[in-house]
């Protein structure tokens, strides 16, 4: 018995000794400034900055080799209170969205068949790639709006997502968890928009949504060189001047758009709208 | 009815109602070309085929339009003498539109095929069937469309000593297995001298289920008394078509997780496929048109037809007729044949069967509601693979893909639909399934 005590105590002394002795020497100095900075960061650990998680832009804002502008979720009074922390400048970082290359809500776009099975936009994409007529359009499931945790993405009447622009931190969660890989992150100074995937050509596409493209050419013939098509799509490249709403006024459709901050959407002058409020009749055969 | 269970089979599996009664006794009647045949390059597992032909060129029936691009890959024929209009996007059934051909058949245009370059069964090697099979288009036409001669070489380091011939057809509604057996007896056994020429098979069986006894006793009278091949009955169960199964039925070896039947010293090639092979190999012909067993209750003219690849679902149900309630089509048969969103979408070489069903058995739209899972375990007692489908449901829901595939293995699923078929709660267990394999593709392929 009292061997076993005795036994049992030497051997925890032994260790406790071991530990104190790894603990001094094996000690990992940590920039004490990370933990402050981790503190002021939101702690979503939503990755739109390109770190892993908040802890990451922490290491990188204390190291010198991120701004606190990186941060897409603080308000501009945290990232100053992280600039001022570390003494460094706020830097500029251009305000980065989630956009959606689909118009073809309920009221335009054809249903060709009801799917029924998991509600989610990727199972109805396993099953005969959902019930749309178009291809490519969006499902209108919400898988989006489920994923999203800002609360930016809301399912409006047409079953089209709405990205709430002020909310949206990019954090490209949406763009993964889309079946058909209709959202991007783009600018918010990227304002001429093409909101549709369609790759067919020709007015056989109205068929199957009202405000597809149909590759008409219109907007590249308007803007040479910004806008050139590809594969029966306008591809507008924004590394030129593109800050002016000349090549969308043509559009007969209204595939292509001006995003105006405040007025919202803006179509074409040409362009055909579409009243209709109430979901297009499916033509299921 | 004692008989029945006396004959061998797998452990688990259900017993759906057969509904072949309707189609089994008609024999396999010609289709008229459609107007504008949509040949996919891609009908089968693999590589798509390369085109050769250019748009507005002339083709005869029976002419290579696209030829194999790789070793997992088949070529495709013209299944009708026509133009080619257009070589561009065609629907498919995975609703994606794919790279095919536009074919718009002559009016006048004949059922004749050229013959081509003939492999005889005499003085062909083992590598000049594989590649006769190749260039012939041969995929397998069960449904899975996996290209027959991939099977057929044997890798070095294993052995093979069984051939089977699978003319089971499990599936309710369809009947075209049990129609080639009957009409295409000799093409069968002379499908299967190819088949064991190339693999070196010391033995062929063919399995049938004890529903299809009049074929068994034609293929037991025509079998040559010169092959080792036997044609087995086996119970009427589902899945037993599945290639795990049969070979479990009849060999009772069973294959390893993640194997192949290689691995067990068997092969197993379809029925249809072999006569295929009996009757185009010696023809130097490649597959142009399959048989299709076009019934369910929707349909008006039900039968087994023999229609050419790339005829749209639409154009062959105006031939037959539908009912006017009819409310969803199937390619294949009701278990595990995708439900169609589109009538454009084109026949093909894994399309076993047209199956159109009506709101008796379907419900009216959003009926059918789905409920939580109750574990009453019915689907545990289902899965022939011994899976456990219940908890990989929950698993599925709650976006747990990898402990899905590593803890309860995923993988091992072939999707045979037993599991959905029996739930109480309606629960797309097989749709969850197939989510949870796509969703583990994407995050395993680089980003």
């Amino acid at each position: 018995m009292l061997v076993a005590v005795g036994a049992l105590a030497a051997l925890s002394f032994l260790l406790a000794t071991l530990l104190v002795v790894a603990h001094k020497n094996l000690y990992v100095e940590e920039d004490p400034r990370i933990e402050a900075v981790f503190d002021l960061l939101p702690g979503t650990n939503c990755g739109a900055c390109g770190f892993p998680g908040c802890r990451g832009l922490a290491e990188a804002l204390v190291d010198g080799s991120a701004q606190p502008a990186k941060c897409t979720v603080s308000t501009e009074d945290e990232k100053g209170s992280i600039a001022a922390f570390l003494g460094v400048d706020v830097g500029a970082q251009e305000k980065v969205v989630a956009r959606l290359a689909c118009a073809g809500g309920a009221n335009v776009a054809r249903l060709q068949a009801f799917y029924q099975g998991v509600e989610s936009c990727r199972g109805a994409a396993l099953i005969g790639g959902g019930g749309k007529g178009c291809s490519w359009g969006c499902l209108g499931y919400g898988d989006c709006e489920v994923v999203c945790d800002f609360d930016a993405i809301t399912m409006n009447a047409q079953s089209l997502p709405e990205v709430l622009e002020d909310a949206c931190t990019a954090c490209g969660d949406c763009v993964d968890a889309c079946p058909k890989d209709l959202f991007s992150l783009h600018p918010v100074s990227h304002q001429l928009w093409v909101a549709c995937r369609n790759l067919e050509n020709g007015d056989a596409v109205l068929d199957d949504c009202e405000v597809a493209c149909t590759a008409c050419g219109k907007c590249a013939a308007d803007a040479p060189g910004l806008i050139t098509m590809q594969q029966g799509l306008p591809v507008v490249d924004y590394t030129r001047a593109h800050n002016n709403r000349e090549p969308i006024e043509r559009c007969p459709t209204g595939a292509i758009v001006w995003l105006d901050p405040e007025k919202g959407v803006q179509l074409g002058r040409e362009a055909h709208r579409v009243i209709r409020k109430g979901a297009r009749r499916a033509s299921v055969t | 009815m004692l008989d029945n269970f006396r004959r061998s089979t797998f452990r688990h599996g259900i017993h759906p109602e057969e509904h072949k009664d309707d189609t089994r006794d008609l024999a396999i009647r010609r289709f008229p070309f459609a107007p504008t045949l949509l040949v996919p390059l891609s009908q089968h597992l693999g590589k798509p085929a390369k085109v050769v032909v250019r748009e507005g060129q002339e083709v005869s029936r029976g002419q290579t339009i696209a030829e194999a691009d790789g070793f997992i890959s088949v070529a495709m024929h013209a299944p009708a003498s026509g133009v080619i209009r257009k070589i561009g996007r065609v629907p498919s059934i995975s609703g994606d539109l794919v790279p095919g051909v536009y074919l718009e058949p002559y009016p006048a245009s004949t059922q004749e095929v050229a013959d081509g370059e003939p492999c005889r069964l005499e003085t062909a090697t083992p590598d000049d069937i594989i590649s006769a099979i190749q260039r012939a288009g041969i995929v397998g036409l069960g449904g899975a469309a996996f290209p027959t001669h991939a099977k057929l070489k044997i890798p070095e380091g294993k052995s093979l000593d069984t051939v089977i011939i699978n003319g089971v057809e499990c599936e309710p509604y369809l009947t075209t297995d049990h129609r080639v057996m009957l009409e295409q007896t000799d093409d069968v056994f002379m499908g299967l001298r190819y088949l064991m020429k190339a693999t070196g098979a010391g033995r062929g069986i063919i399995a049938v289920e004890a529903n299809k006894l009049d074929a068994v006793e034609t293929l037991r009278k025509a079998c040559p008394a010169d092959l080792p091949i036997t044609v087995e009955v086996l119970q009427v169960k589902y899945p037993q078509g599945a290639e795990k199964m049969v070979i479990k039925a009849l060999l009772d070896r069973e294959i390893p997780s993640g194997g192949l039947p290689l691995d067990v010293h068997a092969i197993c090639v379809n029925v249809a496929t072999t006569a295929e092979i009996g009757r185009l190999l010696p023809h130097g012909q490649g597959i142009q048109e399959r048989v299709v067993t076009i019934g369910g209750p929707g349909i008006v003219k039900k039968g087994n037809y023999r229609i050419p690849i790339g005829t749209p679902v639409r154009f062959a149900l105006e031939q037959v007729g539908v009912t006017d309630d009819m409310t969803r089509v199937f390619l294949g048969g009701p278990m595990m044949g995708p439900a169609v969103s589109s009538l454009d979408v084109p026949l093909t070489k894994g399309t076993s069967g047209i199956t159109a069903v009506t709101r008796a058995e379907t419900g009216a739209h959003g009926e059918r509601r789905i409920y939580p899972c109750i574990r009453c375990a019915r689907c545990v007692d289902a899965c022939p693979m011994y899976l456990n489908p219940s908890q990989m449901g929950i698993l599925a829901k709650n976006e747990c893909y990898t402990e899905m595939a590593e803890e309860f293995h995923l993988m091992d699923c072939f999707e045979c639909g037993s599991c959905s078929f029996v739930c109480p709660s309606h629960i797309p267990l097989v749709q969850y399934f197939r989510l949870a394999k796509r969703m583990l593709r994407k995050t395993a392929r680089p980003a």
